[in-house]
C-alpha cells in the first residue's frame, strides 16, 4: 500500500464509492423494475408504475407466458440450438486450432490465408439469404445448426495463444508413445484446456442464446421462432397498440398469446411482455457469476492477441 | 514458434500425422468456403439487372448493368440521411463512450478493496450478456409515455408532458447512444483494466515519495500506461464507423422514429429481405463494406505513423 490517509486520499475513495454505487443502481433498476412489473398484477400497473415492490401480487403472467405452446415450442427452438451448437462448436473449433497449432502442419500458410479472409469478406445479408434459399436451409431447423458448426478464425487464434502456452515435451512424449493425433488431442490437450473452453463456450452460448437475425433472416414458419425473436413481436405489437397503428407483421404465435390477454384483467399484454424478458434472461443471468472467473480471462487472451 | 521442422519423423508415420491433422482441418475448410466464400459470388448481383425470380442461375446469366444500382442508390433521397444517422450514432457513440468507458476503468482500478471491486466489475457486466431484444425492450418499457421516466420527471415537475423518447425522432440518437454506453461499460473496461494492470508498479511508488496524489498518479502514470490500448480501441471504432449495431438499433427502431433512426443495415434489411429489391440492396451493402474496410486500413495506417502501433 503506497501513500498514507490523508484527507484528500480519503475524499477520493469516498467519492470514488459513491460513483460504483450509483452505476450499479443504474444497471440493476432496469431488470428488478421489470421483475416486480411482471409479478404485479396487470390492470393494477395501468394505474401508474411500481418501484420497489409488487404491489398487487400476481404470477398469472409467468404461468401465462410458461404455459403457452407457442412460447414453449420457441424456448425448446431456443435452448435445442444453443446446446448443440455450444457442445459441438467448441470442441470442434477445439480440434481444428489444435492442428492448426501444430508447427509441422503442412500448408499452413494456406489455412491463415482461408482464415483470415474470413474474417475480413462477407457477402452481406442478401448473398447470405440467396445461399440459404438455394441450399434448403430457408425455414429449416438445420439454418441455426449448420452455419454455426465452425467457431470461426477468431476462436482458433485464441485457442491457439494457448496451446502454445502448454510444454512441449507431453506431446513429444506422447507420440513416442504412439499416440495420434486425436488421442493426444482429447486425452492431453482437452483436460489443459479447461479454462479457455470454457470461456469460449460461455460465449458461444451466450451469442447463440440472444440470436435473433438468423429468425428474422431466415425463417418464417411459426415452429421455428426462438424465444428472443418472439419477445421482439411482442415489443413491436405492445408499441403499435401504444402508438395507435396495425399491427407489424402478423405473427399467429404471438398474437395467439395476446388475444387471451387484451382487457384489463390481471395479465395484459404489457406484464406479459415483461414477463417473458425476465424469463427469457434468467439463464443467462444465473450462468454467468459462476462462469466469469473463466471468461474474464479468456477475454485478456484475445485481448492480447488483438 | 517452435522450429519448423521436426527430423526423425519417418515418412510413413509422417503421412499418417498429417492425415490426421487434415481430417480436423477440413470440415471447417469446407464450411468456410460455403458458408462464407459462396456468398461472395451474390455480390455480383450489385452490378446486373438480378431479379429475385431468377434464382440461383439468374447471378451468372443476367446482364451487366453499368454501375445502374450504385447510381440510383446514391440519388435515393432516404440514402443520406442514412449515411448522417449510421455516422451520427457511431462517432458520438465512441466520441462519449470512449472517454467515459476509460474514466469508469480509472476509478475502478483505483479501488482497493478487492471485494468491493469484483461486485462492481459482477454488476457491471450483466447487460453484456443479455440480448438487445431484453436490454432494448426494458427501455422502451422504462422509457415510453406512462413509464418510469416519465412519471419521475413529471412527479418532480421537470416536465410538463411526457417525453416521447422513441416516438419523437429527436430523442432517438441520445437514447441508443445511452442505451449502448450503460450496456457495454463495464464489459468495455476489461480490456482497460488489463492494460492497467501491466503498469510498472514501481512507478507507482517512485511517484508517491516524490508526493504525488491518487489523482495525480491516475493521471501522470496510468493514463500514458494505456495508451497504446487506447489507439488500437479508437482504430476498431474508427473502422466500424459504418457498422451500426443492427441488432441495437433494429430493437429501438418504430416507424415513428425511422427520420434518425433508419441506418445503413436496417435499410439493407429492409429493402432487400422486405421489399425484395436483392440487387440494390446488395450494392449498398458492398459499398459499406468497401469503406469500412478503407478506413481500418486508412486508421491503422494513420495510428502507425503517430504513435508507432497499428493493428497489422
Amino acid at each position: 500500500m503506497v501513500g498514507g490517509k490523508s484527507p484528500g486520499e480519503r475524499l477520493f475513495n469516498l467519492s470514488t464509492f459513491i460513483i460504483m454505487i450509483i452505476l450499479m443502481i443504474v444497471t440493476l433498476y432496469p431488470f428488478w423494475f421489470s421483475l416486480i412489473s411482471s409479478l404485479n398484477s396487470g390492470a393494477d400497473l395501468a394505474r401508474g408504475p411500481i418501484f420497489l415492490w409488487p404491489r398487487e401480487f400476481s404470477l398469472g403472467s409467468w404461468s401465462a407466458v410458461l404455459s403457452d405452446t407457442g412460447m414453449l415450442k420457441a424456448l425448446w427452438v431456443t435452448a435445442s440450438r444453443t446446446v448443440i451448437v455450444t457442445v459441438v462448436s467448441i470442441l470442434y473449433t477445439a480440434m481444428f486450432a489444435y492442428a492448426f497449432s501444430r508447427s509441422y502442419l503442412k500448408g499452413k500458410k494456406f489455412y491463415i490465408m482461408i482464415g483470415f479472409a474470413s474474417m475480413y469478406f462477407s457477402g452481406g445479408i442478401i448473398p447470405s439469404f440467396m445461399l440459404m434459399n438455394w441450399l434448403g436451409l430457408y425455414d429449416n431447423y438445420l439454418v441455426y445448426i449448420l452455419p454455426s458448426l465452425f467457431g470461426g478464425f477468431w476462436n482458433v487464434i485464441i485457442f491457439n495463444a494457448n496451446y502454445k502456452a502448454l510444454p512441449e515435451a507431453l506431446f513429444e512424449s506422447a507420440k513416442i508413445d504412439g499416440a495420434s493425433e486425436f488421442r493426444i488431442f482429447l486425452q492431453i490437450v482437452v483436460p489443459l484446456s479447461k479454462p479457455v473452453l470454457a470461456a469460449l463456450a460461455v460465449f458461444t452460448a451466450v451469442n447463440v442464446w440472444n440470436d435473433y437475425g438468423t429468425t428474422l433472416y431466415f425463417t418464417q414458419s411459426n415452429d421455428l421462432q426462438t424465444l428472443q425473436y418472439m419477445i421482439l413481436r411482442l415489443i413491436q405489437s405492445n408499441r403499435a397498440v401504444e402508438n395507435m397503428m396495425s399491427l407489424q407483421g402478423s405473427n399467429l404465435a404471438v398474437s395467439a398469446l395476446l388475444n387471451n390477454t387484451k382487457g384489463q384483467g390481471p395479465v395484459t399484454a404489457q406484464t406479459i411482455e415483461l414477463a417473458a424478458m425476465v424469463i427469457a434472461s434468467l439463464p443467462m443471468i444465473i450462468m454467468y457469476p459462476f462462469a466469469q472467473r473463466f471468461f474474464v480471462k479468456g477475454v485478456l487472451v484475445g485481448s492480447v492477441k488483438g | 514458434m517452435a522450429p519448423r521442422k521436426q527430423k526423425g519423423f519417418k515418412l510413413g508415420y509422417d503421412f499418417r500425422t498429417q492425415f490426421e491433422l487434415k481430417v480436423m482441418l477440413w470440415p471447417a475448410v469446407l464450411l468456410i468456403f460455403l458458408f462464407d466464400f459462396t456468398p461472395l459470388f451474390g455480390l455480383l448481383i450489385a452490378f446486373k439487372n438480378y431479379e429475385p425470380i431468377m434464382g440461383v442461375q439468374g447471378i451468372f446469366t443476367s446482364g451487366w448493368n453499368d454501375f445502374q444500382h450504385f447510381i440510383r442508390v446514391f440519388q435515393n433521397f432516404q440514402f443520406w440521411p442514412m449515411v448522417r444517422n449510421t455516422l451520427g450514432i457511431n462517432l458520438l457513440g465512441q466520441l462519449i463512450g470512449i472517454p467515459i468507458t476509460m474514466l469508469f476503468a480509472l476509478f475502478l482500478n483505483e479501488i482497493k478493496h478487492h471485494k468491493f471491486k469484483s461486485l462492481v466489475q459482477t454488476v457491471t457486466y450483466l447487460p453484456h450478456f443479455l440480448s438487445w431484444v431484453i436490454f432494448g425492450g426494458l427501455f422502451i418499457t422504462l422509457l415510453n409515455s406512462t413509464g418510469i421516466v416519465n412519471f419521475l420527471l413529471l412527479e418532480f415537475h421537470l416536465i410538463d408532458k411526457p417525453i416521447q423518447f422513441l416516438a419523437d425522432p429527436k430523442y432517438f440518437w441520445g437514447v441508443a447512444i445511452g442505451t449502448g454506453l450503460l450496456k457495454d461499460l463495464g464489459w468495455g473496461a476489461i480490456l482497460y483494466l488489463a492494460a492497467m494492470a501491466g503498469v510498472d508498479q514501481s512507478l507507482y511508488e517512485a511517484a508517491a515519495i516524490d508526493g504525488a496524489g491518487r489523482f495525480r498518479r491516475m493521471i501522470n502514470i496510468t493514463i500514458p500506461g494505456i495508451m497504446p490500448t487506447l489507439m488500437v480501441l479508437i482504430i476498431f471504432a474508427v473502422s466500424g464507423m459504418l457498422n451500426n449495431n443492427f441488432t441495437q438499433i433494429f430493437v429501438l427502431q418504430n416507424s415513428l422514429n425511422l427520420p434518425t433512426s433508419q441506418v445503413i443495415d436496417t435499410f439493407v434489411y429492409q429493402t432487400g429481405l422486405l421489399q425484395f429489391q436483392f440487387a440494390s440492396a446488395t450494392a449498398i451493402g458492398l459499398l459499406k463494406t468497401v469503406f469500412a474496410l478503407m478506413l481500418l486500413i486508412g486508421a491503422n495506417a494513420l495510428s502507425k505513423k503517430i504513435t508507432k502501433t497499428g493493428l497489422f
